[in-house]
């Protein structure tokens, strides 16, 4: 199965097609102390008969965060205090809340969730949203999908609330009261009008003041006329109610920008070697290219997501230098990239959907072969960074490109091979100056090392010897001063001017160290009235 | 000892050599240094498609760098060159500065540096860039002796610059030469300027490069100058720098030359 994901519009309901929305409830078990392991699909560890809780602090007082069907049973709800909570039901079992192991889980539902389709929005602390439109004919329609995506999901112990309506609001406020229902368009008023005011999500402080007004359910709210409820509740709640009732609609903030290309294979028998998934990971690289080959894209970042049959779901991007438009090279570069992952792909008992997707790409100019190599080489070369980059990361590979500054350290700017290799080979660097020895080191020093200098025979000139790294060097022969000044409008602060020498030492190392700041004026005298002296650094090495 | 024995070694040492030949295909490929006694000793230069090792000591790395930049220079002739090096060796004795090797006379443009994390990363790197054959050279610059870059290390990166064209440099710091199946090994110190006035500024780089190994030849030492502009290595100069400059061009004087020229 392949081809465009992201069209939009179904045959059948012209007008407006529902973007399905379906939001999921999973508040007690994904919030359960974890038992090793990082999946994100714990069993339901039936706790037998003991009600149980999940608390939070809120108010400086414990509180029930989440609970099961057994304490609700009991009497329990949520934000009651915990004395209280024991006080009614002594044999109760309690955890605390771990909202970051909450979104954690929930961000891994999201990911197992991308198999259905590549638009899910998270609504935290417990929803999601996936906008089915287009795809819900790939799992045998709407119904179809609906009983599959719940019953895997409580299969793995959550306790799954999903609905299918025309606006992600009206679905959202459907799961709050009834689970698979598909609301089909222009019933939406209908179907959330029997249900509670609690059921929108509005702040407490309205749904309290609606119940104070008699306005029990959603469609007494809908009767009143708008501005009466505006002039009560603002107009963000009006808003809410329009999009229940499905007028309009908000939109959804994908988690993920959409992929320009997808394709995909599912396997009804996991695989699980690695042999199987590479010659997978090819067919795909080459279904991919002539997809994109007939609009005349290449990709510059690729994805390979795998979905494993137990829910875990592991993506590995690889970006390229320019567009990739040979499925040998595609599958050449997830080969660096799989065999140098740290933790490598763990099949577990195998995946059950492999996907690949382009989520950047660009136009390929078809380029003219020069008689001599030339194209050629560095198109070479730009594969090779790019299998480099696979494997070791793609700031680990750089080009140079000079800058306009005297500061030593800034005169060169170390970019990205993959992004700016045409830039750099195009670069004007500055001529030497011919019959000069080298005026700059070859060595520079990230940060200039302090060396200690007993004493200069002059104030400003160089000094007769230095200890740097434990070593004492006498300095045998010196060149200088060069006189580099900071640029002082870029920097706030004081900055001292810097007095360069380039000296060698008995042994014939050479040297390039500075004295940062000038005698006169720049260095001033201390609270004692003794001049500060000048620290002395080395910049670099020469040959 | 027999005649039949005598012709057995010869048999045999010729089988060698026909193996050894079969295996250099690129080997008659060689680039003058510039150095004339060094060229001599190396029948006529730098091999390319060959591994070639530069040893010195930690505090000796600018000097080394600097050698081995010359090597790539020689060797490269305008095409990319690759420098991987260890995070480790910048932290020691400082980055490669793009500005120092534009003083050195090398293009800068033509290359890519790949910053590698550890020894095992910075191998799996100059074997992958060796086999590329866009490349004019590759550099590797280790710090130390690690224990990846063994005999079988070597004697892979030989093969894949004999199957590539592509000359490997193996920079390696403060290591201890070792077996290896390099072609030639070196070990660079700094030398001194040569002896002049001691207010005259020191002039070009001066290499004092011991040749320790040399697979088709005897060794040596010698003192080398880098000629920055016209980008080899010579003999040191004995006044580092020229007492009065060269001029370039007298027009005057070149005139006259072409008016005796037709007179006569």
């Amino acid at each position: 199965m392949g081809g465009r994901a992201g069209e939009r519009g179904k045959p059948h309901t012209p007008p407006s097609p529902p973007p399905l929305s379906l939001t999921l409830e999973s508040e007690l078990r994904s919030s359960r102390p974890r038992k090793g392991g990082g999946n994100d699909t714990e069993p339901s560890a039936s706790s037998a008969d003991t009600p149980t809780v999940v608390v939070a602090k809120q108010n400086n007082a414990l509180q029930i965060y989440a609970l099961d069907d057994l304490a609700a049973r009991s009497g329990l709800e949520i934000g009651l205090p915990l004395a209280n909570a024991r006080a009614i039901c002594p044999e109760l079992t309690v955890f605390d809340a771990d909202p970051v192991a909450d979104a954690k889980t929930l961000g891994d539902i999201a990911d197992w969730c991308d198999r259905f389709t590549p638009l899910v929005a998270l609504d935290p602390p417990h929803g999601l949203y996936l906008d089915i439109t287009g795809c819900a004919h790939l799992f045998g329609g709407e119904r179809a999908l609906l009983q599959t995506l719940c019953g895997a999901l409580t299969r793995r112990g959550f306790v799954v609330s999903a609905d299918i309506a025309g606006t992600s609001v009206c679905a959202r406020t459907m799961t709050r009261h009834a689970s698979g229902k598909i609301i089909a368009d222009g019933e939406e008023a209908d179907a959330v009008g029997p249900l509670p005011v609690s059921a929108l999500g509005a702040d407490s402080a309205i749904t309290s003041g609606l119940r104070r007004a008699g306005l029990k359910t959603i469609g007494d709210v809908a009767a009143r006329a708008r501005h009466e409820i505006t002039a009560r509740f603002g107009a963000g709640f009006t808003t809410l109610l329009e999009h229940a009732l499905g007028q309009g609609d908000a939109p959804i903030s994908p988690r993920k920008p959409l992929p320009d290309y997808i394709v995909e294979k599912r396997f009804p028998e996991p695989v699980a070697t690695d042999t199987v998934i590479a010659m997978n990971l090819s067919a795909l690289a080459g279904m991919l290219v002539s997809a994109m080959d007939k609009q005349g894209k290449g990709a510059r970042r690729l994805e390979a997501s795998f979905f494993r049959t137990d829910g875990a779901v592991r993506t590995i991007t690889v970006d390229t230098g320019r567009p990739v438009t040979k499925p040998v090279v595609i599958d050449r570069l997830f080969r660096e990239r799989l065999d140098a992952l740290n933790d490598p792909l763990d099949p577990g008992f195998g995946f059950d959907l492999i996907r690949l997707s382009a989520s950047r790409t660009e136009i390929v100019v078809q380029q003219q072969r020069d008689l001599d190599a030339n194209v050629h080489d560095n198109d070479e070369l730009a594969a090779l960074i790019d299998r480099i980059a696979a494997r070791i990361g793609g700031k680990r590979v750089v080009v140079h490109l000079p800058q306009d500054t005297h500061i030593p350290e800034r005169a060169v700017l170390a970019v990205s091979a993959q992004h700016h290799l045409a830039a750099a080979t195009e670069a004007a660097w500055p001529d030497r100056i011919a019959s000069e020895p080298p005026l700059r080191p070859l060595r520079l020093f990230e940060r200039p090392e302090p060396i200690n200098v007993p004493f200069a025979s002059v104030p400003d000139g160089p000094p007769h010897q230095f200890t740097w790294r434990r070593v004492t060097h006498a300095v045998v022969r010196v060149e200088g001063p060069e006189r580099i000044a900071m640029e002082w409008w870029k920097q706030n602060g004081e900055v001292l001017t810097r007095d360069y020498f380039r000296i060698e030492d008995a042994e014939g190392l050479r040297f390039w160290i500075y004295r940062d700041g000038l005698y006169e004026g720049e260095l001033k005298s201390d609270a004692e009235g003794e001049p500060v002296l000048p620290k002395w650094f080395v910049h670099g090495l020469f040959a | 000892m027999t005649g039949a024995r005598m012709s057995t070694l010869a048999s045999l040492r010729g089988r060698i050599e026909r193996i050894e030949a079969g295996a250099d295909t690129h080997a008659l490929h060689k680039v003058a240094l510039g150095h004339a006694e060094a060229d001599a000793t190396l029948c006529g230069g730098l091999a390319r498609a060959a591994v070639h090792e530069v040893f010195a000591e930690g505090h000796q790395g600018a000097a080394a760098t600097g050698f081995i930049a010359g090597l790539a220079g020689r060797v490269t002739s305008r095409r990319p060159l690759v420098w991987v090096r260890q995070d480790f060796s910048e932290i020691e004795s400082g980055a490669l500065s793009m500005s120092g090797l534009a003083e050195l006379g090398l293009d800068p443009r033509l290359l890519v540096t790949v910053r590698a994390a550890d020894a095992d990363a910075a191998l799996r790197t100059a074997a992958d860039a060796l086999a590329c054959d866009a490349l004019g050279a590759v550099v590797l610059e280790v710090w130390g002796e690690p224990r990846q870059l063994d005999l079988v290390a070597s004697r892979k990166l030989t093969l894949a610059a004999q199957a590539s064209g592509v000359t490997a440099l193996l920079l390696r710091l403060a290591a201890t030469p070792q077996p290896s199946t390099a072609e030639t090994r070196w070990i660079v110190r700094a030398a001194h300027s040569p002896p002049s006035a001691p207010w005259h500024a020191w002039g070009a780089p001066v290499f004092d490069a011991e040749l320790v190994r040399n697979r088709h030849g005897p060794v040596g030492r010698w003192i080398m100058e880098w000629k920055c502009d016209e980008c080899l290595f010579s003999e040191p100069a004995a006044n580092p720098q020229p007492v009065a400059a060269t001029p370039a061009h007298r027009p005057h004087q070149a005139a006259a030359a072409t008016t005796l020229r037709r007179a006569g």
